[in-house]
C-alpha cells in the first residue's frame, strides 16, 4: 500500500517543486490567499450594507421581518452539517480510505444541494410577494397597524438581501461542482495520504462559504424582534 | 532543498473524528441561541449579540474545520490581514457616514 | 565585436518549442511574460490612439474635432485602457513574471499554469471592453462615477465594466503568483534581507492586487446589476448613495496606483545600484518603504472625494492620512540619490531613464502633496493640475521605468543587444517631450483650466498647443524602441550572460535563459547588491 501511494504521489509532483512537501504547502497557502481575496469580495456587499444599515435601521428591520427565520435557520444547520461531513472527509482522504472519503463528500454535496433548495423555496416567496428590486418592486409589511415607514429604502435592504445572498448561492453552486471533481478524482484512485492535497483544498473553500453563511444569516434575518415573535 | 522550515507533514496532521463532531455540536448550539437571542429585545444589543455569536462561530470553523491551528504561521497572517483590510474598509467608510451630521448646517439624509 | 559566428544556436526559451500552440499552450513564465507583452503593447498603442484623439481636439479652444459626447468617451478610453489594461499588468505582467523565478533561484513561478489563465482572463477582458469600444464606447470616464453610469449614460458602460471585471482576475492571480513564488520558492540561502528589492516591490503590489481588486470587482458588478435590473444601490432617486460608489470604487482605485509604481520604483532600485556599482543605500529602507506604501496606500482614498460631498471631518482624517504615504516614496527617493552619491556612475540608457524617473517622480509626487492639502485641492480639483499630477507620476514615473527595465533586461530576454545610439536619442525625446506635453498642464489647472472639457477659453490655447507638441514628441520617442527592439532580434549583437556586470540571480544564467533556467537550484551565499566583491569588468557589449 505504501510504495503505490508514494508513487501516486511522486506522479503528481511537479517539476518546479523540489518535493510533495513544498506543493503541499505551496498550494494550501495559495487556496488561502485566494480566499483573502474572496473575504474583500464580499467585504464590498458588506460594506454597503453596514452603510445603509446604518442610516437606515428601521427600514431594515422591515425588511428583515419578511425573511423566514425558520428557512434561515435550517439552511445554517444544514451548511454547519456539511461543513462536519467535508472535514471528515478530508479526514478520510489522509487516513487511506477513499471509499469513506466518497461517501461523506456525496453526503456533502447533498446537504449543499439542500441548501439551495431551500434557498430556491425562500427566493420563490419573495419574488411573488413583490420582494426582488426593480420596477415592480413592491413592499408590504402584512401588518395593517405597522405600515411601511420607508419603502425606498426597504428596497436597498432587498437588493443588498438578493446581492448577497446570491452571490453566496453561486459560490455553493461551484462548490457542489468543486466536491464532485473531487469525487470523480477519488473514484479514479487519485488521493492518498501523502497526495490529498486538492481536497483539503476544496474544503477549505467549502468551509469559507459556510463562513459567510454564519454572517449573513443574523445580518439579514435576526436584524429585531419580530412582531409577534 | 527548499527554504521555509521542514514540517514532515507530507501526510499532515490528522484531527480526531471526535473534535470535530464536538465542534459541529457547539455550532449547533450556537446558532440555537442566535435564534433565541433574536427573539429577545435588548435594543442596541441585538446586534451585538448576533455578531459576538457569528465571530465565535466563524472562529471555529477557521480554527477547526479549515485546520488554521494546525497551519503554518504565515497562514493565521494572511487570516488576520484580510480581517484588518476589511475593517479599513468599513471603518475609514464609516468615518463619513457617522460624521456627516455633525456639522449643524448639514442637513442629515 | 562579435566573435565566430555560432553554427549551433544554443536551446533556450525561445527556441525550445516552435509553433503557434507552444507559445499558447505555454506554462513557461518567460513565454508568457513575451505573450504578455505583446498584449499590452497593444493596448498601449489603442490607448496612446485616444490620446492622440484628445490632444488634436485641444489644439483649438473650440470644440471642433469631435462633440462633447465623443470626447467624452475619448477621455474615458484613454484612461480605462491606460490605467487597467496597460499600467497594472505592465512591469508585473512582463517583467514581474519574467524575472521572479529567475531572480529567486525558482524554476517557475509557484502556480505556473495559474499563470498562463492569468494571461488568457487578461485577453479574454481585454476583448470585452474593445469590441464594447468598438460598438460605440463609454463615456462616464474611467471612473464610472453614479447615477451617470449606472442609469443615465446611454453608452456600453456594461461591456466595458465587465470586461475591466474580468481582467481584475488577472491582476489577482498574478499577484497571489508572486506573494507565493517569494514565500515559499526562494532558493536556499536567499533570505528576506537577500532579495532583490525588485522582488520586494513586486510582492507589495502583489499584496494590493490581492485585497484591492475583488472590492473594485464587486463595486462594478454591483453597477452593472443597477443598470440591468434598475435596483437604487447608488441612485439617489431612488434612496441610494453615488457616494458609496466613490468610496468603494476609489479604496481599490487608489491603492492602484501604487500597483501602478511599486513594480517601476523596483527596476529603478535595480538599476541604480547597477550603473552607480554600490549597494543600494539603506537596503532595509527601501524594502520596508514598498511594504509601508502599500499598507498606507489603503488609508487614503477618500482624498479623491474632497469635493464630492463627504463630511469635512472625514476630509480631515484622509488629508492627514495622505500626507503620510508620501513619506516611505520620499525615503525611497533620498535612498536612491545617496545611492548615486560616490558612486561610479554609467550612463548608458537605462540608467538615463532611472535619472528621468528620479526627477520626473519627484514633482509628481510632491504635486500630489499638493493635492492632499484639503484647501489647495478644493482649488485645483477636476482642473489640469490633477491631470498634469498623475501624467507626471504616471508616464513620468511608471512608463519611464518601465522603459528603463525593458532596455535593462533586454539582453536577458532576447539574447540580443539594443543599438545604444538610438535608445539614448529615444529617451531625450522621450523626456523632453513628456515634460512638454505635461509641464504646460500644471500651469493649464493652476489658472482654472477645467479637466474633461473639450472646448476652452482662447487664452488657454498657447498652453495647449505646446502641451499638443509635446505629445508629438514623446509619441515619436516611444516608437523608435518599438522599432528597434524589433530589429535587435534579428540584427542586434548577441548578448553575454551580464552585459551589465550586475549582481543577481537572473545574471547567472545565459541569455536567453533555458526553459528550466537553472540546471541546478542555486545557493545563495552573497548579499543583495554585493558590488564591493565583485571584480570591476569593462562593459564589453554596447554602443
Amino acid at each position: 500500500m505504501a510504495t503505490s501511494d508514494i508513487q501516486v504521489a511522486e506522479h503528481a509532483l511537479q517539476h518546479h517543486f523540489a518535493d510533495m512537501d513544498q506543493q503541499r504547502e505551496t498550494s494550501t497557502f495559495g487556496m488561502w490567499m485566494f480566499l483573502l481575496t474572496e473575504i474583500m469580495f464580499f467585504g464590498g456587499l458588506f460594506c454597503a450594507y453596514l452603510v445603509y444599515r446604518a442610516s437606515y435601521y428601521n427600514a431594515f428591520v422591515e425588511g428583515s421581518q419578511k425573511m423566514n427565520i425558520w428557512l434561515g435557520a435550517t439552511n445554517t444547520a444544514v451548511l454547519i452539517c456539511s461543513s462536519l461531513t467535508m472535514a471528515l472527509g478530508v479526514r478520510a482522504a489522509q487516513m487511506a480510505k477513499p471509499k469513506l472519503m466518497i461517501v461523506l463528500l456525496l453526503i456533502t454535496i447533498l446537504f449543499g444541494l439542500g441548501f439551495l433548495g431551500i434557498k430556491a423555496v425562500e427566493y420563490h416567496e419573495h419574488w411573488t410577494n413583490h420582494e426582488f428590486p426593480g420596477p415592480n418592486f413592491h413592499f408590504e409589511t402584512g401588518d395593517p397597524e405597522h405600515p411601511a415607514t420607508d419603502p425606498q429604502h426597504t428596497e436597498i435592504y432587498f437588493s443588498l438581501y438578493w446581492a448577497m445572498t446570491g452571490l453566496h448561492a453561486l459560490h455553493m453552486v461551484i462548490g457542489v461542482g468543486l466536491v464532485l471533481w473531487i469525487v470523480i478524482a477519488g473514484m479514479r484512485g487519485a488521493f492518498t495520504p501523502h497526495y490529498y492535497n486538492p481536497v483539503e483544498n476544496v474544503g477549505l473553500y467549502w468551509h469559507f462559504v459556510d463562513l459567510v453563511w454564519i454572517y449573513l444569516f443574523p445580518l439579514l434575518y435576526l436584524i429585531s424582534k419580530k412582531h409577534g415573535g | 532543498m527548499h527554504n521555509m522550515q521542514h514540517t514532515d507533514e507530507s501526510v499532515g496532521h490528522v484531527v480526531p473524528a471526535s473534535l470535530y463532531v464536538l465542534i459541529w455540536a457547539v455550532l449547533m448550539v450556537f446558532t440555537a441561541i442566535t435564534v433565541f437571542a433574536a427573539t429577545v429585545e435588548l435594543h442596541i444589543f441585538n446586534i451585538v449579540v448576533a455578531l459576538l455569536i457569528a465571530t465565535i462561530k466563524g472562529t471555529l470553523v477557521v480554527l477547526f474545520f479549515m485546520h488554521l491551528r494546525y497551519s503554518p504561521k504565515l497562514t493565521m497572517v494572511t487570516v488576520v490581514a484580510s480581517i484588518f483590510f476589511l475593517f479599513i474598509l468599513f471603518g475609514l467608510t464609516m468615518t463619513d457616514y457617522l460624521s456627516r451630521a455633525w456639522l449643524t448646517n448639514q442637513v442629515p439624509r | 565585436m562579435a566573435t565566430a559566428v555560432q553554427t549551433v544556436e544554443r536551446e533556450n526559451y525561445l527556441n525550445a518549442n516552435y509553433g503557434i500552440k507552444s507559445w499558447l499552450l505555454t506554462t513557461d513564465h518567460k513565454r508568457i511574460a513575451m505573450l504578455y507583452l505583446i498584449s499590452i503593447t497593444a493596448m498601449f498603442w489603442i490607448g496612446g490612439f485616444f490620446a492622440m484623439l484628445i490632444r488634436l481636439e485641444l489644439l483649438t479652444p473650440a470644440g471642433d474635432l469631435v462633440s462633447s459626447d465623443t470626447y467624452n468617451k475619448l477621455f474615458t478610453m484613454h484612461g480605462i485602457i491606460m490605467v487597467f489594461f496597460f499600467l497594472i499588468p505592465s512591469v508585473p505582467a512582463v517583467l514581474g513574471n519574467f524575472l521572479i523565478p529567475l531572480m529567486v533561484g525558482a524554476k517557475d513561478l509557484a502556480f505556473p499554469r495559474v499563470n498562463l489563465l492569468s494571461w488568457y482572463v487578461y485577453t479574454i477582458g481585454a476583448i470585452f471592453a474593445l469590441v464594447s469600444m468598438v460598438m460605440g464606447g463609454v463615456d462616464t470616464g474611467w471612473t464610472f462615477y453614479t447615477p451617470f453610469s449606472t442609469t443615465y449614460s446611454n453608452t456600453h458602460v456594461m461591456g466595458v465594466a465587465l470586461g475591466i471585471f474580468i481582467t481584475g482576475f488577472s491582476s489577482i492571480l498574478t499577484g497571489l503568483n508572486f506573494i507565493i513564488t517569494i514565500h515559499r520558492m526562494r532558493a536556499p540561502g536567499l533570505t528576506w534581507r537577500r532579495l532583490p528589492l525588485f522582488c520586494w516591490s513586486n510582492y507589495a503590489a502583489a499584496l494590493i492586487m490581492v485585497l484591492g481588486t475583488p472590492v473594485i470587482a464587486i463595486t462594478l458588478l454591483l453597477v452593472a446589476l443597477e443598470r440591468a435590473f434598475h435596483i437604487g444601490v447608488f441612485n439617489p432617486a431612488l434612496g441610494g448613495d453615488p457616494l458609496l460608489f466613490q468610496h468603494l470604487f476609489w479604496f481599490y482605485s487608489h491603492p492602484a496606483v501604487y500597483i501602478m509604481i511599486l513594480p517601476g520604483m523596483g527596476v529603478i532600485s535595480e538599476i541604480i545600484t547597477c550603473f552607480s556599482r554600490k549597494r543600494v543605500f539603506g537596503y532595509e529602507f527601501v524594502a520596508l518603504a514598498s511594504i509601508a506604501i502599500a499598507v498606507l496606500g489603503f488609508l487614503v482614498w477618500a482624498h479623491h472625494m474632497f469635493v464630492a460631498g463627504i463630511s469635512v471631518y472625514a476630509a480631515l482624517v484622509f488629508s492627514l492620512l495622505s500626507y503620510l504615504v508620501a513619506i516611505p516614496s520620499a525615503v525611497k527617493v533620498f535612498n536612491w540619490t545617496s545611492t548615486l552619491y560616490k558612486g561610479s556612475i554609467r550612463y548608458e540608457t537605462p540608467m538615463l531613464y532611472a535619472f528621468g524617473f528620479i526627477g520626473l517622480f519627484t514633482i509628481g509626487g510632491l504635486t500630489g502633496v499638493f493635492l492632499a492639502s484639503l484647501g489647495l485641492d478644493v482649488h485645483v480639483t477636476d482642473t489640469y493640475f490633477v491631470v498634469a499630477h498623475f501624467h507626471y507620476v504616471m508616464v513620468g514615473g511608471m512608463v519611464m521605468a518601465y522603459m528603463a527595465g525593458l532596455h535593462f533586461w533586454w539582453p536577458k530576454i532576447s539574447g540580443r543587444m539594443y543599438p545604444e545610439g538610438w535608445a539614448k536619442l529615444s529617451a531625450l525625446l522621450v523626456f523632453v517631450g513628456f515634460n512638454t506635453t505635461f509641464f504646460p498642464q500644471f500651469i493649464l489647472g493652476y489658472m482654472g483650466s477645467p479637466r474633461r472639457y473639450h472646448a476652452y477659453p482662447p487664452e488657454f490655447q498657447v498652453l495647449n498647443v505646446l502641451s499638443t507638441a509635446g505629445a508629438s514628441i514623446l509619441a515619436v520617442g516611444y516608437v523608435l524602441p518599438m522599432i528597434y527592439f524589433a530589429w535587435s532580434l534579428r540584427y542586434g549583437e548577441p548578448a553575454p550572460p551580464n552585459p551589465w556586470n550586475a549582481v543577481g540571480l537572473e545574471w547567472m544564467t545565459p541569455s536567453p535563459p533555458p526553459t528550466h533556467n537553472f540546471d541546478e537550484t542555486p545557493v545563495v551565499t552573497w548579499e543583495a547588491y554585493d558590488y564591493e566583491n565583485q571584480p570591476q569588468e569593462e562593459v564589453t557589449v554596447g554602443h
